[in-house]
């Protein structure tokens, strides 16, 4: 009897956690994102928020380019931070490893705004990079690196690289070195050992990787605003002024609702893919963090 | 290419170069932050005007420096007290979790499990644009019934905070149930056996076990919360956590103080971020 009530005592925080704070949350953001403003303060359900953000080509060009440049982050984020990886992982030895290791970790420990700080210094007109370059006489005047696309991959690449290099060096640093030298005594030159037993044995790593730096990319509003600028037109800036500089809450709703479904169904496609689940993918990754 | 499979020196060469550029990389914007801290200089750009502490210290405007710089130690306020309440919260829900988890058994628990990680994929901003709406819609109804105004449901700090714990609460229960896993189940048996009852044998053996993942979790949600931008951007009210505060600063255009404080905040987060770590590695043994 006191285990039964052990146990009604342990599940009573869960259940209060997730159905207040997440599953009710969800249902009224849906249900929020249903109301059609007739008159003020008068409602009634229908789909007009959805179709608004179909029939105004701002809106999901925005939608588009948001995820295209996620995309774009999380693949550049995957290719610099995998030679990375492994070289953590397989060539550096003893101390040098663990601390590259640290190494690699510690920027994340310090704030998204900091760190975007910090490439607005250097980046900028007046900043460490354009006054380099005319020092160097290799630019005549101040040139202007902020404010454009390039300058939020930068940004997004830079944050992201954590969520990449923990789950890929994990999943690397469990390949035994013998599978590689059997590659090698088999005849396989370095590009066959990495295409076939390097790869994907770190399959779990990248897509675990994958996966959170897409969805933080794409939940990103810090790096686009702020290396981008006004014009940066990432998605979370429209849910934002829907909201907060609108005040159209029903409409900012269904952005969000719209942004929250196509998160999820990259996750969910990623998992399917590789035919993981999410308890092992994110949940290790973020317990190893 | 692995130490004991020879290569060509020139590749390896290479690759050591490009490894190294990558910390360079990693560095840069961390390195110009602090040392732009300490120029003397309104702007925190190039070209470098001398050594100063002014930012720090300083008095009188325009170099009014970190420490006297009432808005932005109100803000380093609001954030620490933020954080406690994320922190005891998450800890203790965390730890109550992973009990759940890795002790009981109910129908549901796979799916239960796959709930309890969905915070971690769901953005940041529809967290806290999905709290927001929530409750302002239970304060307007509470408000058209009973005409009465509860502050607590509008934006503000409770809300910050509630919306924080919704995820971080699933990185506290990641990391104790990691060591609750690997908990020897017979130490408790023996003090069950040696006349303790389940509470006891629980608080005497199992939790001073499980306190170094506690502290670490503890550790993990405070710098957590401190540094979360967007779920607090969308809850915020009239008190601006220390996050926010930075973030009008700097797009009203920016003075040093705001290099110092980056600094300071380096400082203090790698501080607590090795302790993390060393816990980290205490629970390896």
């Amino acid at each position: 009897m006191a285990r039964r009530l052990g146990f009604y005592l342990l599940l009573a925080p869960l259940v209060v956690w997730l159905g207040a704070l997440l599953i009710i949350p969800h249902i009224d953001l849906f249900v929020t994102s249903l109301q059609v403003k007739i008159r003020p303060r008068v409602y009634e359900l229908g789909f007009a928020n959805y179709a608004e953000f179909f029939t105004e080509p701002l809106y999901w060009n925005t939608f588009a380019r948001t995820a295209l440049m996620s995309v774009a982050a999380t693949l550049l984020t995957l290719l610099i931070g995998f030679p990375v990886s492994y070289y953590i992982a397989k060539l550096a030895r003893g101390r040098a490893r663990a601390v590259l290791f640290v190494l690699c970790l510690l920027p994340f420990w310090v704030s998204e705004l900091v760190r975007t700080f910090g490439w607005m210094i250097l980046l900028r007109e007046t900043g460490v990079v354009s006054s380099a370059l005319q020092w160097l006489g290799l630019a005549s005047g101040p040139i202007e690196f902020l404010y454009n696309d390039a300058a939020i991959m930068v940004g997004l690449v830079y944050t992201s690289m954590l969520f990449m290099a923990v789950p890929l060096v994990t999943t690397l640093d469990s390949l035994d070195d013998s599978y590689i030298e059997a590659g090698y005594d088999l005849g396989g030159n370095g590009f066959a050992v990495m295409r076939e037993i390097v790869i994907p044995h770190a399959m779990p790593g990248i897509v675990s990787g994958c996966i959170v730096v897409f969805m933080l990319s794409l939940g990103n509003y810090l790096t686009p605003i702020l290396l981008g600028g006004k014009d940066s037109l990432w998605f979370t800036e429209q849910i934002y002024s829907q909201f907060i500089t609108r005040f159209n809450w029903e409409q900012g709703s269904a952005f969000g609702f719209l942004l929250l479904i196509l998160s999820s169904l990259i996750v969910w496609a990623g998992l399917k893919l590789t035919g993981q689940t999410l308890g092992a993918t994110v949940g290790q990754g973020q317990a190893s963090r | 290419m692995i130490p004991s499979i020879p290569q060509s020196p020139f590749l390896l060469a290479a690759y050591r170069v490009y490894v190294g550029l990558f910390f360079v990389y990693l560095a840069a914007p961390l390195v110009v932050v602090s040392v732009f801290a300490f120029n003397d200089s309104l702007f925190p750009s190039p070209p470098w005007n001398g050594f100063t502490w002014d930012w720090f210290f300083g008095e009188a405007a325009p170099r009014v420096g970190l420490f006297h710089d009432g808005p932005l130690l109100k803000a380093i306020g609001v954030s620490v007290l933020v954080a406690v309440f994320v922190t005891l919260l998450s800890v203790a829900v965390g730890t109550s979790n992973a009990f759940l988890f890795e002790r009981e058994s109910f129908p549901l628990k796979n799916f239960a499990y796959v709930l309890m990680l969905t915070p971690l994929v769901v953005p940041g901003i529809i967290l806290g644009i999905s709290i927001l709406v929530m409750t302002n819609g239970l304060a307007n109804r509470v408000y058209d019934a009973f005409g009465i105004e509860i502050e607590a449901l509008r934006p503000g700090l409770i809300l910050v905070v509630l919306g924080q714990f919704s995820f971080i609460a699933t990185i506290a229960t990641l990391v104790i149930s990691a060591r609750l896993r690997k908990f020897d189940i017979g130490l408790e048996e023996a003090a069950l056996n040696l006349g303790a009852s389940r509470w006891t044998a629980v608080r005497t053996i199992t939790l001073p076990y499980l306190a170094p993942a506690m502290i670490g979790a503890g550790i993990v949600a405070f710098l957590m919360s401190f540094e979360n931008f967007n779920t607090t951007l969308m809850l915020v009210g009239s008190d601006a956590p220390l996050t926010i505060a930075l973030f009008t600063r700097l797009r009203e255009g920016s003075t040093p103080v705001l290099n110092a404080i980056s600094l300071m905040l380096m400082i203090a987060s790698a501080v607590l971020a090795l302790i993390a770590i060393a816990l980290q590695r205490d629970r390896g043994t």
